[in-house]
């Protein structure tokens, strides 16, 4: 019977702990959550459009926002960069250093139609390969009304070396997805 | 039953001598209580014992005389005397604890088919699954399938269902170590069990009222006679190019102490498919367990302890980000990360530990009747890493501590025609997700979790040979959860027109709630069975089980990346309430016997996932699962069939069909295993060094009865958005499976045996995938397998 009493001590005493431990929660803010894509393209001159698609639930069923500033025109040359940002903070996370720090372990790529223009790399990774958050978009020659689509993916852990990979090929590049968004753009005369 | 006995005889030798020789004695149970209405056969003379277990009988003329002594509980003795004059002895006799104790002293293989709606793994066939786990060993009963999330998360399936509807009872606590899902395997060292039994019919009112699929029940190691042994296995394995190794010591007592220790190392690297390399599938254990126990003449006072301590690497193909991750890696299949071997273990992956205490006290208060006390307390570490980024590239994405307190008391009285279980069990259990670690929103919340049950199982044997059984329990469970919404969701739920009694506190974009359920169940169990005089023997059953939802089904909000679709839980979930019949015939021939298992198992409110519809969120679109709740009925059957076709040559077939249907949508199940069954051929030769030789082929048909629950998604191809279907619902093509098991005890040292195996799975190296593998959207099973096993008993 001794035992059976120890028992019970035992099972009162760990009860008793285990409700003890109770804080007044918080909500976790998601540090690695990207809610907001960025794509800036800006010509020689200096003008600057503005693409942004923010999801501010995260993996919510909240849908992701997207707005533009500016205008794309035909025949230019623009020098692009993309950011990822987390304002699910205040001030929000800027995720697109830690991407850049960790480049051989990301990249960024992008799709879009040649009616829209073409897209080329212009940054590296420690390695020599491409990361993506800095890129040239050539846009075509045609104006189009129809909104076309500018896609962009951010890849965690891609296999830079599978085939097409650095050329941006997504579909060799294995890893997981931590950001994808489409744009839809038209071409202005 | 002709079963070797541990008698003590006291032989006392009269000298008187008459013309007729008299035979006396006393008999008397386990704790030297004298044993009244004992059955005595002396030859042709029969007689039962006196109120104090005394019994005299008279010899006519010397000679030798068949004694056989039976008493409902006990071994029976069966022996052979020589009376020559008068004699007086004393027989004690030995309680049918289990048959535990026989398999551990004799490992012999005995037949174990009769006498329940069960299914018992003997500890031979366990040592073989010495380096698998739990799930891989239960797969030798006809039935039993596995649920896998690759090669090292392995969960049995019991006609067709798994997960939260198979309690596993180890050493007579259930475990509670966050088995909800499909990524969880039980947390169980095979190494430790000492026989394995698989209760189909849901007839365990004993340890749970929510036993749906069944109960899988873990014996550990019991010896009741005064000796000392151990045995050590280590074995080698090709495929992970890593071993096992386990060691056992036990001291045997029928007073005093006693007392099992055993600890077992497991170590893998990557596992390898057919034709690849499955990258980061290695996996790491360290287990311990141990009891002691002291016994009196009228009590006894036990003490255990186990640990499981298990490090486990997720393919890492497998972990995804989106839909179209997912997409690629179904349409190329190839995994998308194949490296080079490494014993590396990176993320993804999981460590886990589970910690079990326990104290037993068992008073007996005469020959029939047992009172039990245990207390228990469980403690499960969960931690599981995912692929981040940066300062989180070592912080777990999910760590959970699930404490579970339990206290359980049985009563036992047993008569000659009945047997009378009752008792009762209390336990609170509490699950802390740590997200101030990890800063991500959990699958699991928090929460405080009491249950109380009541049950009582009566068995009478009639005289026309029927032994019936009824069991009825009542459980109470309430549960409340701390947990975090977001408002979004929380609102597209529709949970604010039906649960804002559970807000607590509103934040900026979620919401802290409190959600709180309490249910009241009421199981039972109705059984009958007879084995016939030509060798027929019939058992049915009838049973009457609740679930209730558990945390995942309640309360899971967010992205599974192991499966790349966002899971839903449902607040508004019912508990499930299931019927099932089933019945079990075997017919014996003197080589041949063949034994039926059909069963017809109806669930109402059967909660299972169920794509609802896709989400958009930055990082692509997600499908949606939902838990749903239909009405479902599963039909199967299980066959077995023993045939010792020579006197060294036997063949034993078992085959598991299921047919799951979802009732209300008039559709197929989804994850019921297919059809399947397994050919045995065993040459034995007990001269040549105990020699035995098994070959083995599986086979899994293709499984053609599956829900379609395939979607479309618009995927990058070729620099163009194009709308693809993504196929998670067509099953993979079957498969057939050959593998080998070679055995010698060789007689290298005097005083020990030295049992020396070698086995072999998937001999062909078959590249195949499995409808059950959660991982069969990323890579193939695994190849051949070749593996060396060497045994020492002391």
């Amino acid at each position: 019977m001794k035992n059976l009493k120890f028992s019970i001590l035992a099972a009162a005493t760990i009860l008793f702990a285990a409700s003890c431990d109770k804080d007044d929660p918080i909500p976790v803010n998601e540090e690695e959550v990207i809610t907001t894509v960025i794509v800036r393209l800006t010509t020689a001159a200096g003008t600057t459009v503005t693409l942004t698609s923010k999801d501010i639930d995260g993996d919510g069923p909240g849908m992701p926002v997207v707005t533009q500033t500016g205008t794309v025109q035909k025949g230019t040359n623009y020098l692009g960069t993309v950011s990822f940002l987390n304002e699910q903070k205040t001030p929000a996370d800027d995720i697109t250093a830690e991407v850049k720090a960790e480049g051989d372990e990301h990249q960024v790529f992008y799709m879009t139609a040649s009616t829209l223009g073409t897209i080329a790399y212009d940054d590296l990774d420690t390695n020599g390969k491409p990361v993506g958050l800095k890129f040239k978009l050539t846009t075509a020659a045609t104006a189009n009304t129809t909104p076309q689509n500018l896609a962009v993916t951010l890849i965690h852990k891609p296999v830079k070396t599978a085939v097409g990979v650095v050329g941006g090929n997504i579909a060799n590049a294995g890893g997981a997805t931590d950001a994808e968004v489409t744009y839809r753009v038209v071409l202005a005369d | 039953m002709q079963q070797k006995l541990i008698l003590v005889l006291m032989l006392f030798y009269g000298c008187f001598t008459y013309s007729q020789i008299q035979f006396s004695g006393q008999i008397t149970g386990e704790k030297n209580i004298p044993l009244a209405g004992c059955d005595i056969h002396l030859g042709k003379n029969n007689f039962i014992t006196d109120g104090t277990g005394n019994f005299s009988t008279n010899v006519s003329k010397p000679g030798k005389r068949k004694l056989f002594i039976a008493y409902l509980g006990y071994f029976p003795i069966d022996t052979t005397l020589v009376v020559i004059e008068n004699m007086k002895m004393n027989f004690k006799m030995k309680l049918k604890v289990s048959d535990l104790s026989n398999i551990i002293i004799n490992q012999k293989e005995i037949q174990d088919q009769t006498g329940r709606n069960s299914r018992k793994i003997k500890q031979v066939t366990i040592e073989k699954y010495g380096s698998q786990s739990l799930g891989d060993a239960l797969k030798e009963v006809a039935g039993v399938s596995t649920l896998k999330a690759g090669h090292n998360v392995v969960k049995p399936i019991i006609n067709g269902l798994h997960s939260s509807r198979i309690p596993i009872i180890n050493n007579n606590v259930r475990l509670e170590d966050q088995q909800w899902g499909t990524e969880h395997a039980p947390n169980f060292d095979i190494n430790s069990a000492a026989t394995i039994e698989i209760i189909k019919g849901a007839s365990g009112l004993q340890y749970s009222g929510d036993a749906i699929g069944g109960l899988v029940l873990i014996n550990p190691v019991v010896v009741k006679k005064d000796t000392l042994f151990g045995k050590t296995i280590m074995a080698l394995s090709t495929n992970g190019r890593g071993g096992v190794v386990s060691s056992s010591i036990h001291k045997g007592n029928e007073f005093g102490w006693r007392y099992n220790a055993q600890a077992s190392a497991k170590y893998f690297g990557d596992r390898e498919a057919g034709n690849y390399v499955l990258s980061n599938s290695g996996n790491r254990e360290f287990n311990f367990s141990g009891d002691a126990t002291y016994s009196f003449k009228k009590h006894d006072f036990t003490a255990f302890y186990s640990l499981y301590n298990a490090n486990i690497g997720i393919l890492q193909a497998s972990h995804i980000g989106n839909v179209n991750d997912l997409y690629r890696s179904i349409t190329n299949l190839v995994p998308s990360f194949i490296g080079d071997f490494t014993y590396e273990i990176q993320n993804p992956k999981q460590e886990v530990q589970h910690h079990l205490a326990k104290l037993n006290a068992d008073f007996y208060l005469n020959e029939q009747s047992t009172l039990s006390f245990q207390y228990s307390y469980q403690n499960n570490k969960r931690l599981e890493f995912d692929i981040r980024r940066s300062d989180f590239k070592n912080v777990p994405a999910l760590a959970l501590t699930l404490q579970t307190n339990q206290v359980v008391v049985d009563f036992k009285k047993e008569s000659i025609h009945w047997e009378l279980k009752s008792g009762g069990a209390f336990s609170y259990q509490n699950n802390v997700a740590n997200t101030d670690l990890t800063k991500v929103r959990p699958l699991i919340p928090t929460y405080d979790k009491i249950d109380f049950g009541l049950y009582s199982i009566f068995k009478y044997d009639f005289v026309s040979g029927w032994k019936g059984d009824a069991g009825v329990r009542y459980d109470y469970s309430n549960v409340q959860a701390s947990k975090f919404y977001f408002k979004t969701r929380w609102i597209e739920r529709g949970y604010d027109a039906d649960f804002n009694q559970f807000v607590v506190q509103k934040f900026a974009t979620q919401l802290l709630t409190k959600p709180q359920f309490t249910f009241h169940n009421l199981s039972a169990s109705l059984g009958a069975e007879k084995a016939f005089e030509n060798n027929w023997f019939i058992n049915t059953n009838c049973n009457l089980t609740n679930r209730n939802p558990n945390p995942a089904e309640f309360f899971s909000d967010g992205l599974h990346h192991a499966s790349g679709v966002i899971e839903l839980g449902d607040l508004r979930l019912q508990k499930e309430t299931a019927v099932k019949i089933s019945a079990f015939a075997q017919k014996k021939w003197e080589k041949f016997s063949v034994g039926f298992n059909p069963f017809l198992h109806s669930i109402e409110n059967f909660m299972f996932l169920k794509p609802v519809g896709f989400e958009s969120t930055i990082r692509g679109a997600f499908p949606v699962w939902a838990y749903n709740q239909t009405n479902a009925l599963l039909t199967g059957i299980d066959i077995q069939t023993d045939w010792n076709i020579h006197k060294n040559i036997s063949h034993k077939l078992i085959l598991g069909y299921v047919n799951g249907r979802n009732v209300t949508e008039k559709i197929a199940l989804i994850d019921m295993p297919p059809l399947n069954f397994s050919n045995k051929i065993k040459f034995e030769k007990k001269e040549w060094a105990h020699f035995i030789f098994e070959l083995k082929h599986d086979v899994v048909v293709r499984q053609t009865r599956f829900p379609n629950y395939n979607f479309t998604t618009n995927i990058i191809e070729n620099n163009a958005l194009i709308l693809v279907a993504v196929d998670i619902s067509t099953p993979p093509k079957g498969y057939q499976l050959l593998g080998f098991y070679a055995e010698v005890q060789p007689k290298i040292f005097r005083k020990t045996v030295t049992t020396i195996a070698l086995m072999g799975q998937n001999l062909l190296n078959v590249a195949y995938r499995d409808y059950l593998n959660r991982q069969r959207f990323f890579a193939d099973e695994l190849g051949r397998n070749i593996q060396i096993q060497i045994k020492i008993n002391y």
